[in-house]
């Protein structure tokens, strides 16, 4: 248990012997009344539940539904009834959106208001990108994208700022706040069965899906110096408590193919929530950092109390379900390679925003005198864990950079993938994509156009 | 006038503020119990042991019920009695309630659940289309057909046969509020229910047979929804009924709420549907005869199966004269979650049918899609510009024998060309596609020719009460609910012109079957048609008392009295709205009035297949282009055009809303939502994580809509025209774009098949080469 504080609306609210799992959803509709906040899906896939957080790098929205309480710890809250005045003066996205019909039945409207008004705050004006974790039945969004960029020039209102409460909290093993990361290995290899919560974007299902009990817990937003990012001549070293949202930006600077992934990976909300370490360390073989990250040649570095080591990334996925990690052990940094800039990553998936990829394949390849001289090449979605394909890249290099090259590494796939038919995918679609994912690297680099995303009407 | 104003929706400042209130937010007494209900997972089987002991000593658990412990009926089936609350010993479909766990919190009730141990003997399910058609396990007897002239004749005298099978998927309703309801129990065993329902009058006869008093005992209120779309048309009645047994029993306010999974697990979808067709054409694609076989995937409860696929039926010719016709159409019975009402309601599954056909002949042809489509057309309407009026130019019939007396879609088709540009951007696409190899581009236009009423012809009936209060103001209710297309705005607006005043001035009050009984349900998109029409006769008969009134003390004729502009005009006089009424109160007129509407001209026998089901049609099109990668399916809309007939309009804003989101939900249905089913019967797609609605990003980057300059020619609530539903199936031009996109790619036709997710599109794109 812990006790903890954070601003509500601008008020300071204290909750002591707090349950480490209890949702910030449940809590506003359930102990505060405020229903304002909605429940569409519970899994952080539809937005309805989307508070803004503040804390001290700033106001993000996230998922309220998979937002557990102690997360909150020392940060500020400001649901959909904080988003008006305390008069009742409405702000600028609301009234755009009553002026421009954004809301028809009104239930997806709350979590839109808060979408809108933390993009509204931060200057945003990339809307698609900001509303694509809040999904509307009624409305087709039209109007709803309307109501936004006519709010775009209105200024912030003054209510809107809210500074971060800085407060100390009380944890206990049982649910941990830790500050450092020396802290957060000490305990952890105290507690080898304790679960690390980072952005709770994965783990908040085992709670609101699978309905699960989970003790202890440590929770790492707290942990400043996890959340860091070194840039070096030769390398970028990435703390594992590095958000997708931190990291986008930097993913443009040097990898700007890695940080389209990273802009379809999920939404906003979830993006500003999850974290790098997260998508790794939970092994699963449909995550999207990890086949970038192999393709790129990323090191994984793990800790356990004082103990350090590292290890090529694609050396940490074993097996479905199985990853080369001691309990007690943790996803401490990972550490990617500044090389000149081949990467191509190609995310395919039922619907482009939001959504988990059937297929996530990433090229790195170097053309040397038209002649292929490295390959690395990796997959999500066509293995049980993130997957390189090793006998592809054995048929490319020291071949000429031709389409007969491609055609020929093209039967390799087979050799490296038998991928399973599931929901999003059949195998044998799994298998094709994958393939004709080399193509149009080739036909991309021949200079064609490849990518509906391009297009424009 | 308040009419024909682009209001706002009348609650949206209480949706941005987030003080909106759904089921769930009403605030409950702290004893309030919370209801989750123990499944089924396993398709087709028998119960042989039920073991409830750990749910019922779970924490926070105050009562476990089967079927034994109901006391009264035991269904929720909204036609023909075989649906039963909980399952008395076989289940039929993997989500089937067998249990019912009520405890002190929703978290509890569903944490207790998966305490059960349940045994079920399985029995052999079926599962598909194939597999029902070769088991003859349907819904009535045999196939239902229609048929006009001589379709076979027709066909084998035709110069071109095209012949094809097109498999059609269903479709998640995905209302954001999930199903929910709340039961408060009164003194002397009454009930009041909340539920998130289209149809009050439905949920409180299913609660009153279950709890075996008479329906004036429960009275149903019903504020707002989030989202139906027909998803709450029939599939809350388990829930309000689950809720008001256990209120009654335990005395305590009880309230039910599913989470998502289990929603979309426990209840029914659009039904998917396969379509066989053989057409018989000339030279020009026009169509001599042709013999649909529609198959229609209906679950394993009957619900609103049969009038859903009477309306693919109704749907099949879409905008075109079919001169020999028929349909066959299996209703057929699976163990599948029984699939309900859905937007449209058969209707567009029909009419992608012959949409299909059209895309068809225009390939096996080569001819312009959209040149097959307008030889097709039914003839003009008579009196319509462009149609001469003349002997020969007698309406045509449907397949169903109604003689289509409004058709205009010959102009709106001229329109939307025009304004879309259609033809110059359909070069600039083959253009394209010469200069690109990985990509293309695909257009297609497509009309929309929607049957507005309800096929079953009682339905079509509404009712209202408007109260107007001693200080002039105004408080109307009627039997239509709201769930976010802007009925209460639109039906407010009309009460607001019949006494001349602001709407401001008019209350928008929950519907509530104490008010205004035996409703039929907000669907087949006559919210307005209906409900306006009856508000409007109970405002008129509120109005005639006044004016009789004030045109006495003018001496003068009650006609000669006008409403308008918050006064009563009388005499070159103008008296305020709110003094007339005071003065009519202390002269004891009657300020309170009931209406009633129904509609007119309608006469149906779904047996035969012939009568006019329909009072009139509904019309649009819309253009669509798309792209799509030949290397993987991926594809994208990149723009859509609409033309859209609301009639007269009764608010163009909430209009172009509807149209808007219809042409988006349609266009979803036919792309990324795709529902699969594993092979022992268990839907895998049963959250936003796997089944994907469309997202913002997915809208058309560009976007134009326009209504219709034009009235109903039938009278209508001041000449407007439906609007729910037709719009959605705007979205077919969407997946036609795709197809004449995947037909780029080669010289055979791609039988593109729905929904196009990019796993389709690249199969389509295949066959189109050859592959």
């Amino acid at each position: 248990m812990a006790d903890i504080s954070f601003l509500l609306n601008g008020e300071t609210v204290q909750i002591t012997d707090v349950a480490p799992t209890e949702t910030l959803l449940d809590w506003l509709r359930e102990t505060r009344g405020l229903t304002g906040t909605k429940e569409g899906c519970n899994e952080g896939d539809c937005g309805a539940c989307t508070v803004m957080v503040t804390d001290d790098s700033g106001a993000r929205a996230l998922n309220a539904c998979i937002l557990f309480l102690p997360q909150l710890h020392g940060r500020a809250v400001r649901t959909v009834e904080g988003i008006a005045s305390p008069d009742g003066e409405l702000h600028p996205v609301q009234e755009a959106m009553v002026t421009h019909h954004g809301s028809q039945c009104g239930f997806c409207t709350p979590g839109f208001i808060v979408s809108m008004a933390t993009g509204h705050l931060n200057g945003r004006t990339d809307h698609d990108d900001q509303l694509a974790g809040n999904l509307c039945r009624c409305t087709g969004y039209a109007p709803i994208i309307r109501a936004a960029e006519a709010a775009e020039g209105a200024d912030v209102p003054a209510w809107m700022h809210d500074p971060a409460p800085a407060v100390d909290a009380g944890s206990d093993d049982q649910c941990f706040l830790p500050h450092s990361t020396d802290a957060l290995a000490a305990w952890y290899a105290d507690n080898p069965g304790g679960t690390l919560i980072a952005g709770a974007t994965d783990v908040g299902l085992w709670v609101t899906k699978s309905l699960r009990e989970l003790a202890p817990v440590a929770f790492l937003n707290g942990v400043a110096d996890l959340r860091q990012i070194d840039i070096t001549d030769n390398t970028i070293t990435i703390g594992a408590a590095v958000t997708m949202a931190e990291l986008l930006p930097v993913l443009r600077d040097h990898y700007p193919s890695y940080a389209e992934l990273a802009r379809r990976y999920g939404s906003d909300q979830v993006r500003q929530a999850a974290t790098i370490g997260g998508n790794i360390a939970n092994g699963s073989p449909i995550g999207d950092n990890p086949p970038a990250l192999i393709a790129l040649g990323a090191t994984l570095r793990l800790r356990k109390g004082a103990a350090r080591r590292e290890m090529p990334l694609e050396d940490f996925f074993i097996d479905y379900g199985k990853q080369d990690r001691a309990p007690g052990e943790f996803v401490e940094a990972i550490v990617i390679p500044r090389v000149p800039d081949r990467l191509k990553c190609y995310k395919l998936s039922k619907r482009f925003d939001q959504d988990i990829s059937a297929v996530c394949g990433c090229f790195n390849l170097t053309v040397t005198d038209a002649t292929v001289t490295r390959a690395r090449i990796a997959f999500g979605g066509m293995a049980g864990i993130p997957k390189r394909a090793t006998q592809v890249e054995t048929a490319l290099i020291g071949q000429p950079w031709t389409e007969a090259t491609v055609a020929a590494a093209q039967a390799q796939f087979a050799a490296d993938f038998t991928p399973l038919s599931d929901m999003r995918a059949s195998a044998a679609y799994r298998l094709e994509t994958a393939s004709a994912m080399l193509m149009r690297y080739f036909a991309e680099d021949q200079g064609a156009a490849t990518d509906v995303l391009a297009v424009t009407p | 006038m308040s009419v024909a104003k682009p209001l706002p929706h009348d609650a949206a400042r209480l949706h941005v503020t987030g003080a909106a209130r759904y089921i769930d937010d009403i605030p409950t007494p702290a004893n309030a119990l919370h209801l989750a209900f123990g499944v089924s997972d396993v398709a087709h089987g028998t119960v042989t042991s039920c073991d409830l002991d750990a749910v019922r000593s779970a924490p926070g658990v105050v009562a476990v019920l089967t079927a034994k412990d109901l006391p009264h009926e035991n269904d929720v089936s909204p036609s023909v009695h075989d649906e039963p609350l909980l399952s008395t010993g076989d289940v039929h479909y993997v989500g089937q309630p067998i249990f019912l766990v009520a405890a002190t919190s929703h978290l509890a009730a569903r944490k207790a659940v998966r305490r059960a141990r349940i045994e079920i003997t399985e029995k052999p399910a079926i599962l598909s289309i194939d597999a029902a058609m070769a088991a003859n396990s349907r819904f009535e007897d045999g196939p239902r057909i229609y048929a006009k002239g001589d379709a076979a004749s027709a066909i084998a005298n035709a110069p071109y046969v095209t012949e094809g099978s097109f498999h059609i998927g269903g479709q998640e309703h995905f209302y954001l509020e999930g199903q929910s309801a709340l039961a408060m129990p009164q003194e002397g065993g009454d009930m009041i229910v909340h539920s998130s329902s289209q149809h009050p009058t439905e949920i409180q006869h299913k609660v009153a047979e279950a709890l075996g008093r008479p329906m004036n005992a429960v009275r149903v209120e019903v504020r707002r929804m989030g989202g139906g779309f027909g998803g709450k048309e029939s599939q809350g009645n388990a829930l309000a009924v689950a809720c008001a047994i256990v209120a009654d029993r335990t005395g305590r306010p009880t309230k039910m709420r599913y989470d998502r999974d289990d929603d979309m697990v426990i209840t029914g979808k659009r039904h998917d549907f396969r379509i066989d067709y053989r057409v018989g054409t000339d030279a020009e694609g026009r169509i001599q005869g042709i013999d649909f076989l529609q198959l229609c995937r209906c679950g394993w409860a009957q619900d609103l199966s049969l009038p859903v696929a009477d309306r693919a039926m109704l749907h099949a010719d879409n905008a075109y004269h079919l001169p020999h016709v028929r349909i066959e159409s299996h209703r057929l019975k699976t163990n599948t979650q029984s699939a309900t009402a859905f937007r449209g309601f058969g209707g567009p599954q029909g009419m992608i049918g012959i949409e299909r056909v059209m895309d068809h002949i225009a390939h096996a042809l080569g001819r312009d899609p959209l040149e097959v489509r307008r030889v097709n057309y039914y003839r003009p309407a008579a009196g319509a510009s462009g149609g001469s009026i003349s002997a020969k130019m007698k309406p045509q019939t449907t397949p169903y024998h109604m003689p289509v007396e409004d058709f205009i879609l010959h102009e709106m088709t001229d329109r939307l060309v025009e304004t879309s540009d259609y033809t110059a951007r359909q070069a600039a696409v083959a253009q394209w596609n010469a200069e690109n190899t990985v990509l293309k581009k695909g257009i297609a236009l497509t009309p929309v020719k929607f049957g507005i009423s309800f096929t079953l012809t009682h339905l079509n009936q509404a009712g209202a009460l408007v109260h107007v209060y001693q200080d002039g103001s105004i408080h109307m209710n009627h039997g239509g609910t709201e769930m976010g297309q802007g009925l209460f705005q639109k039906v407010a607006q009309v009460a607001a012109n019949r006494f001349g005043v602001d709407v401001d001035r008019v209350k928008i009050t929950a519907t509530d079957t104490a008010k205004v009984p035996n409703t039929s349900a907000t669907a087949a998109s006559s919210g307005s048609d209906l409900n306006g029409m009856a508000v409007k006769a109970a405002c008129d008969t509120i109005r005639d008392r006044l004016a009789g009134f004030v045109a006495e003390r003018f001496q003068t004729d009650a006609d000669a009295v006008r409403f308008a502009g918050g006064h009563v005009h009388v005499g070159g006089e103008a008296l305020r709205f709110d003094e007339v009424i005071k003065d009519a109160y202390m002269n004891r007129i009657s300020l309170s009035a009931t209406g009633f509407y129904k509609t007119p001209k309608i006469v149906w026998d779904r047996i035969k297949g012939t009568g006019r089901p329909f009072f009139y049609f509904a019309y649009g099109a819309a253009a669509t282009e798309v792209v799509i990668d030949t290397l993987t399916g991926e594809n994208r809309i990149l723009r859509a055009d609409i033309l859209h007939d609301c009639g007269a309009s009764l608010n163009p804003a909430l209009d172009i809303g509807q149209i808007e989101g219809a042409y988006v939900q349609g266009a979803g249905w036919l792309t990324t939502e795709e529902l699969v089913w594993d092979g022992a019967g268990r839907l895998t797609t049963h959250a936003p994580s796997t089944y994907k609605i469309p997202a913002c990003s997915d809208r058309p980057d560009i976007f134009n809509v326009a209504l219709w300059e034009g009235e109903n020619r039938e009278e209508t609530i001041y000449r407007s025209k439906a609007v729910g539903e037709p719009p959605l199936m705007l979205g077919i031009s969407a997946f036609m774009a795709l197809s004449n996109a995947a037909a780029a790619c080669g010289a055979n036709y791609p039988d593109l098949q729905a929904p196009a997710t990019a796993e389709a599109v690249l199969q389509a794109v295949k066959r189109a080469r050859g592959g």
